[in-house]
């Protein structure tokens, strides 16, 4: 049984043992706090989108290990320890079995479990074969603490497409380009979509349900697949539960929605951020207007607009309180009142900084 | 003797003649827009490819952060660089790219493909106002 607690920057610091640990610590982790029983609070941290990528031998892109690394570290020295890890998809570049290997070698060093969200930089090399084979199935369901969650493939695509490339690094190399005109959008497919619906008819819709993809399972931008083609098949499945969040990768930013009665929320990537569509000016977008956007990245600065995620989860809805490395931490979570995600600092236009404006 | 004369003066005239209409202002017809039009996408497709290619040591390629260029504000150069501590050009921006997250070396600002990462850039800007100096 846990007593439920919150930790003082004092008692923090005394248990994180070491000014060396300390000084690698995000301390606005403080608020943390943990269940009393099932059905209670609890915290899993998010880490996604770290695209290690492999030049050759030894040889990895620093930049790109590095942001792993510290997230790892960072919450290995979460205490009290969250309950899980939601790894969100896009572990290696190209799909390489060199970086997968590399992936889970770096996160061995948690010692948590890791619930597996696959990305499309995972997957088009092989179709999910060495993930399957070493990693993670590419979708199913787990129950924790009262709350329901399924993890999805969202990156699925036409078999036409899939089959159009004469080899199998070629088909990645396409994949992995995210402004490619050549690209073909995400989905679910039938298969899954009809485990879903069978599988969510033995769920009560009172039960709390979190759902993990990889691709926001929503459309915001077509060009770069921020978009699931048939996002309108899964949300129509989703949609009769009370409490119902959809959680993703991909974007590698702060976004989020609320269609009817899903929620959506991304997750940070550890690599390197991406701008919002609405900065390509030469095609529209449907980018969420309740989203305040993370500040613009600053270049110079190596870990600017990455970082990593945890997620609260208090009476079967989600604050999610974005680590972010080189900027003021963020909270964006549920308001009953407004029936939708907020960012508990920013939300109001006039609490907005420069830097959020994206042009 | 009246040829000795007449003729140079002649030959002068004619050749003054070509000059000039050398140097008449420009005339040129929809042919010559098109010819110039494709010229220029020519060397934008060239920067299309340069910017999505491993212009480093390490693979990474400028688009991993800079899908079809958003993100670069080509309309905004000259401007002021606070790391950089001075008013910097966009080349000198796309070289402070591929010395560090691609860990290559420095283009010629001269250089054809810096040229055609510059047009690459601004092409899919097109239509953005000049706005110098703005963060």
């Amino acid at each position: 049984m846990y007593k439920e607690k919150s930790i003082t920057r004092r008692s923090f610091l005394k248990t994180a043992g070491g000014l060396v640990a300390a000084s690698m610590l995000p301390l606005k982790l403080v608020e943390v706090c943990w269940g009393k029983e099932e059905g209670e609070r609890f915290t899993f941290a998010c880490i996604s989108d770290s695209h290690l990528t492999h030049i050759g031998g030894t040889k990895f892109v620093k930049n790109f290990d590095k942001g792993i690394e510290q997230a790892v570290a960072e919450v290995s020295l979460m205490w009290p320890q969250p309950d899980f890890v939601v790894y969100g998809g896009d572990l290696a570049q190209l799909g390489k079995k060199e970086e997968i290997d590399h992936g889970l070698e770096m996160l061995s060093r948690l010692d948590l479990p890791i619930r597996f969200v696959i990305g499309e930089h995972d997957y088009y090399l092989d179709l999910g074969g060495y993930w399957q084979q070493k990693v993670s199935k590419l979708y199913y369901s787990f129950d924790h603490k009262g709350v329901h969650f399924v993890t999805l493939n969202s990156i699925l695509t036409y078999e036409d497409w899939i089959r159009r490339w004469p080899t199998a690094e070629e088909r990645m190399n396409q994949m992995a380009r995210l402004d490619n005109p050549q690209g073909s959008p995400f989905m679910v497919g039938k298969e899954q979509i009809n485990w879903l619906g069978k599988h969510l008819s033995k769920v009560n819709h009172n039960t709390p349900l979190i759902i993990l993809s990889h691709s926001p399972l929503y459309k915001v931008f077509k060009p770069w697949n921020f978009w699931t083609d048939d996002a309108e098949e899964v949300q129509a499945l989703l949609r009769p539960y009370k409490k119902v969040t959809v959680l993703h990768g991909h974007v590698h930013q702060i976004l989020y929605n609320q269609i009817g009665s899903i929620s959506f929320q991304a997750w940070m990537s550890t690599a390197w951020p991406w701008p919002y569509p609405v900065t390509y000016i030469q095609k529209p977008s449907m980018v969420p207007k309740m989203t305040v956007f993370m500040n613009r990245a600053d270049p110079f600065h190596e870990r600017d607009a990455t970082g990593w995620s945890h997620v609260d989860l208090e009476a079967g809805r989600v604050a999610q309180h974005f680590d972010l490395w080189e900027n003021t931490s963020r909270t964006v979570r549920f308001d009953e009142k407004l029936k939708h995600p907020v960012d508990v600092t920013y939300q109001e236009s006039s609490n907005q900084i420069p830097p959020q404006n994206h042009y | 003797m009246r040829y000795k004369v007449i003729l140079p003066i002649g030959l002068v005239v004619i050749l003054a003649a070509g000059i000039i209409s050398g140097l008449r202002a420009d005339e040129f017809k929809e042919e010559d827009l098109k010819k110039w039009q494709a010229a220029f996408m020519d060397v934008v497709t060239e920067g299309e490819k340069l910017f999505h290619s491993a212009l480093g040591s390490n693979k990474v390629s400028c688009d991993m952060c800079h899908p079809n260029a958003t993100n670069t504000h080509p309309e905004t150069y000259p401007k002021f660089h606070k790391t950089l501590g001075k008013v910097a050009t966009l080349r000198d921006v796309i070289n402070w790219c591929i010395e560090n997250p691609l860990e290559g070396k420095p283009l010629a600002l001269d250089d054809p493909k810096m040229i055609a990462l510059e047009a690459y850039i601004t092409w899919e800007r097109r239509g953005k106002p000049l706005d110098p100096g703005k963060h």
